[in-house]
């Protein structure tokens, strides 16, 4: 058995980073997008639904393909952050979360919507009647009822991070501490026959991904109200 | 009705007659030679009447997916090493391996005008990225490590280098402009005997070890006489012909 390399320690380390990072804007973006789509009755509702879960069934190649192009210099998003002075985005660390995030997007939207859901209007209609305005009553009613919908978002969108390959592997170029992230460190081990650093890597993941799962179901009693 | 039902069987014979003299080739071929062995195919299927089922991918990964029995009859790698290894695991055909092309490296750019013919960019700061192949995965990456140490720029460009799983990768990074510079072989870009676009270097052959692409006949073939027509055809004038046409040097 071999023990960790500081390259493989290095990788680790940033996946960790990437999966807090992308978790954090996650719950930033999906907190918005589920309570519109848990609330709204617009036609296009639909629209929004059916694009926010298309990460799901959409290969991730098929995902870091075009972010490649899109962020490259002739795509459009590479023409705005070359404008802004930000630089290009592919092979870099930035480039890797907007990758995540977009990649995780329908993890965390979709329990928090279903939580949204559950509670109901009745909850916010009571606080309505003791004059709790409407940020009011996000905050200190719907927030809290919905938590268990925030847990299990958080602890999907960080895992699925985590587990993330086709994306990265496109998009990041390979490069140590900035873009190697495990998979990718694993995927190098294995076509380079180096099987003992990849028993390492890979039987850490399978162990990581066993008990954010066996928390998850544990968990479960609870969430279950929420999350069906 | 009764006539329909012997016409039906009659074709029916008629093809399985045909399908038992025709062989079938499963190859597992590296990615770069990937056009080249398309054409050669088309000819090889034409004249003998096999069929050649093609599979494309790193050398790397094919050797251990025929280490573990996946179930390829001839393997056409970018290497000389896996071949080898096959052959001395008792995995291939003792004495059915030989180098098929010689590979050529290139700096290239999608930009036209924007490499020289001496490969002098590579000294200036005009580049952010320069994308190559894992050199512990691929020949042609590890080919380009050794033209840079070579040229004494390998310290120099550290802080650039994007590596691409595969050569087949490294090409994209620099087709779609993210990276302005890579190292790729001459076949990716070569179509009909010229180089269709961008610019490029030609990478001296004596700045990098040659890379040997080398094939095997391996052992598990369900169809061994198939399979070695296929290695038969694949020294014949025609085939040469065509890999030369794609950019290759001949052994």
């Amino acid at each position: 058995m071999t023990s960790l390399d500081p390259a493989d320690l290095q990788a680790v380390w940033l996946t960790l980073k990437l999966a807090s990072v992308t978790t954090c804007l996650l719950l930033l973006i999906a907190t918005p997008i589920a309570w519109w789509l848990s609330h709204s009755r617009k036609w296009y509702k639909g629209l929004v639904s059916a694009a926010v879960a298309l990460p799901l069934v959409l290969p991730p190649t098929v995902l870091g393909f075009y972010l490649l192009l899109l962020m490259g210099p002739n795509g459009p998003v590479g023409e705005l952050t070359s404008y802004l002075n930000l630089g290009r985005l592919p092979f870099s660390f930035a480039g890797l979360v907007i990758g995540s995030v977009l990649f995780s997007l329908p993890f965390a939207v979709q329990p928090i919507q279903n939580a949204f859901e559950a509670m109901g209007q009745r909850p916010l209609e009571v606080a309505a009647t003791l004059r709790a305005s409407a940020w009011d009553r996000f905050i200190s009613v719907a927030l809290p009822l919905a938590r268990p919908g925030f847990l299990t978002a958080t602890i999907l969108a960080f895992a699925h991070t985590v587990g993330e390959f086709g994306v990265v592997l496109m998009l990041g170029g390979n490069i140590p501490g900035e873009t190697r992230v495990l998979s990718v460190a694993i995927y190098g081990h294995v076509e380079a026959m180096e099987y003992g650093a990849a028993h390492v890597l890979s039987g850490g993941m399978v162990l990581f991904s066993f008990l954010v799962l066996l928390g998850l179901y544990l968990a479960g009693g609870q969430l279950s109200k929420v999350t069906k | 009705m009764k006539s329909i039902k012997l016409g039906l069987l009659g074709a029916l014979l008629a093809s399985l007659v045909q399908v038992a003299n025709a062989g079938e080739v499963n190859a597992a071929v590296a990615a770069n030679f990937t056009k080249p062995m398309e054409e050669i195919v088309a000819q090889f299927e034409k004249e003998t009447g096999h069929t050649v089922k093609l599979s494309f991918g790193s050398s790397g990964k094919f050797t251990s997916q025929i280490k573990n029995g996946a179930p390829f009859d001839v393997f056409l790698a970018a290497d000389e090493k896996n071949p080898k290894l096959l052959e001395e695991e008792g995995l291939a055909v003792k004495g059915s391996r030989f180098v098929y092309a010689l590979g050529k490296l290139v700096l290239w750019s999608a930009q036209s005008g924007f490499v020289d013919d001496k490969g002098a960019v590579l000294g200036k700061g005009s580049y952010n990225k320069i994308a190559y192949a894992d050199p512990k995965l691929a020949p042609y990456g590890l080919a380009a490590q050794e033209a840079l140490q070579k040229l004494s720029l390998w310290d120099k460009v550290q802080g650039k280098l994007v590596t691409g799983e595969s050569i087949t990768q490294t090409y994209q990074f620099a087709a779609t402009g993210n990276a302005e510079l890579a190292f790729i072989a001459l076949s990716q870009i070569t179509k009909n005997g010229k180089v269709a676009e961008g610019s490029y270097w030609l990478v001296p052959s004596d700045m990098y070890n040659p890379i040997k692409q080398s094939t095997v006949q391996l052992s598990a073939a369900k169809d061994p006489a198939a399979a070695k027509a296929f290695m038969t055809f694949l020294k014949s004038e025609k085939a040469l012909t065509i890999i030369r046409n794609f950019g290759y040097g001949l052994p």
